[in-house]
């Protein structure tokens, strides 16, 4: 702390003689350019030119391009596929944001404490992040698998079920079957990334907190959540940011099936797109998702920047 | 607040008797844990070695029994996945060199040199890591089919190295503000320009956080599904997500393919994830939770 605390005030001594240094504008120029041309073309211009390209009726199959304004638009709404993906995403995106902040918050908790293995523990939890979500799903549907599925093997051995449950393969289980695979592999990271939350909060308030004589159930409810709250809220924006966008875990477990039950925004745009080849209609669902998308990093903009004059009060 | 603040460990003291149970809940609690991260991966290990009718019988067995290969031999010999794991490692180490480097070169410029509206530039940075995937994809499809780009590396290493840039450059100008100034304004001193600073002095320095970014960068663009799905159409040039979505028999759902492909992509990277934890959870984390 001293060092840096040392260093730093050095820093800005020299602050002064280094500005005059390093005025020289070609280095910088060189140093920005390959990643902002490379953003600039690969994700801001294709975002306008899909916003464009949803007020036209462009198509491979039809060899269209015309302008037709907010046609494309009005044609979403009227369309009740669109209606049964949005509701679908806004199920998942609820459930799954839900149940991974509540049960990361459980193992964060736990990873808190001091135990032997600790550090295993941790690194085994990076492994459900770093599969890679096509494997995943087809890890889930090997393990629900309305046969041979070890998941009814085992549900029918502890006398849970009395017959095979056809998960991900009838329209009452397979939302439920893609919320599992998802919380599954994302719950730890969410735990690693309360854990970090968990390690700002103060030793000397649990010190005090001891002396007063509070219970571990009060120093929880009184003391570590309110304080943990703006990290449980960044975090839970940032996982519903990840999760309103879902799609390979879906594509490839259920494809959308059976019967629409699981087809969400970005697989009903996919396909829009890809296998209708309409890429006007295709672009205005996509232009859908751009804006909610945006509007919910709004709001985490807000809880960050929030967050960060709480701590610098 | 100082360092000794931040240890954790049992928070409050143990009441009388509370002790044991409390160690002993934690144990169950951490084992859980553990059961639930690997006990998925270690099926599909055991379900790569065992043979097909083991794996439709009643009673599935835990442990292979009899042990078998020909599910290995299946996917390298008939399915030619290794076409896929060259495929991948071309694009995703490509993409990854290059986006250390430039990541590297704009987090020193906006940590080190003058720039103006610097904030603003990590600002849009940070923005544009929010896009969705889904809606450029199909802009970008278009782009590249008219370059005449779809169905190459090319292509796919332009897409991977944008998506993770935002991150690298956050996470190293974070790393190179930390660096104390001193160190490389003395190199200013001796003459050095800023390419010479960076690459002679600040980089060596870097290495933890290189390898960091780099593997997260190398992981997620290892995972892409949707754009190699969209921008590639044969073997020549698809990743191991898309053979391994498409990985389907006319008849059947052949699993224990299946497994022993993902056990062949899924190993290296829980190997380097359990070999790196430490940094890829400090660099994961410290985006979201930034003090």
């Amino acid at each position: 702390m001293a060092t840096k605390a040392l260093s730093t005030s050095i820093a800005t001594v020299s602050a002064g003689a280094m500005r005059r240094g390093r005025r020289a504008l070609a280095p910088v120029i060189l140093m920005l350019a390959p990643s902002l041309a490379v953003l600039l073309s690969v994700s801001i211009y294709p975002v306008f030119n899909g916003l464009w390209l949803s007020l036209r009726n462009t198509s491979l199959v039809f060899q269209t391009d015309a302008f037709i304004g907010l046609d494309n638009y009005s044609a979403m709404v009227a369309d009740p596929k669109f209606w049964n993906a949005w509701r679908n995403t806004l199920v998942f995106t609820a459930s799954s944001t839900a149940l991974e902040t509540v049960l990361g918050l459980l193992m964060a908790l736990i990873l808190f404490e001091t135990f032997g293995g600790r550090g295993w523990v941790r690194a085994s939890m990076l492994i459900p992040w770093a599969i890679p979500t096509v494997v995943t799903s087809k890890m889930f549907a090997w393990m629900f698998d309305g046969q041979n599925g070890i998941v009814n093997y085992l549900l029918r051995t502890a006398g849970l079920i009395s017959g095979n449950i056809n998960w991900y393969g009838s329209a009452d289980h397979a939302l439920l079957t893609i919320v599992i695979a998802d919380v599954w592999k994302t719950t730890p990271f969410m735990a690693l990334l309360l854990l970090s939350g968990l390690q700002t909060i103060p030793g000397s308030l649990a010190e005090a907190a001891r002396i007063d004589g509070a219970s571990e159930w009060q120093y929880f409810w009184r003391i570590r959540l309110p304080l943990l709250a703006p990290t449980l809220l960044i975090a839970a924006l940032f996982r519903a940011l990840d999760a309103f966008r879902i799609f390979d875990l879906v594509y490839v477990l259920t494809g959308g099936g059976p019967a629409d039950a699981t087809e969400v925004l970005s697989t009903l745009t996919y396909k829009t797109l890809f296998s209708a080849l309409q890429f006007g209609p295709g672009s205005a669902l996509s232009s859908a998702i751009f804006f909610t998308e945006m509007l919910i990093a709004l709001c985490f903009g807000i809880a960050v920047t929030r967050k960060i004059k709480a701590v610098s009060r | 607040m100082n360092a000794s603040d931040l240890v954790s460990g049992p928070i409050l003291a143990r009441r009388s008797g509370g002790g044991s149970a409390r160690a002993l809940l934690l144990r169950v609690g951490a084992i859980l844990i553990v059961l639930w991260s690997v006990s998925p991966f270690l099926w599909q290990l055991s379900t790569a070695f065992q043979e097909d009718k083991k794996l439709v019988s009643s009673s599935p067995s835990f442990i292979p029994d009899p042990l078998t290969f020909i599910h290995f031999y299946n996917i390298f010999v008939i399915k030619k996945f290794q076409i896929y794991l060259l495929n991948s490692i071309i694009v995703a180490g490509t993409a990854t060199l290059l986006c250390t480097l430039f990541g590297t070169l704009t987090a020193f410029a906006l940590a080190r040199l003058r720039v103006r509206y610097r904030f603003g530039i990590l600002g849009l940075i940070l923005t544009v890591s929010m896009f969705p995937q889904i809606a450029i994809v199909g802009p970008l499809y278009l782009i590249a089919s008219q370059l005449g780009l779809l169905d190459t590396y090319i292509s796919l290493i332009i897409v991977y190295l944008t998506f993770g840039l935002p991150l690298m450059i956050w996470v190293l100008f974070g790393y190179f503000s930390s660096i104390p100034r001193e160190i490389d304004e003395s190199a200013g001193i001796d003459g050095a320009g800023p390419f010479r600073t960076l690459f002679l002095i600040t980089l060596p320095m870097s290495l933890p956080a290189l390898v960091t970014t780099g593997l997260i960068s190398f992981i997620a663009a290892w995972n892409e599904f949707m754009f190699a799905l969209a921008f590639t159409s044969d073997i020549r040039h698809q990743t191991v997500p898309v053979g391994i979505a498409n990985f389907q028999s006319l008849y059947f759902v052949p699993w224990g393919d299946l497994s022993a492909a993902s056990v062949v992509v899924t190993i290296p990277l829980v190997l380097m994830v359990l070999f790196f934890q430490r940094q890829i959870i400090s660099g994961l984390t410290s985006g979201a939770v930034k003090e």
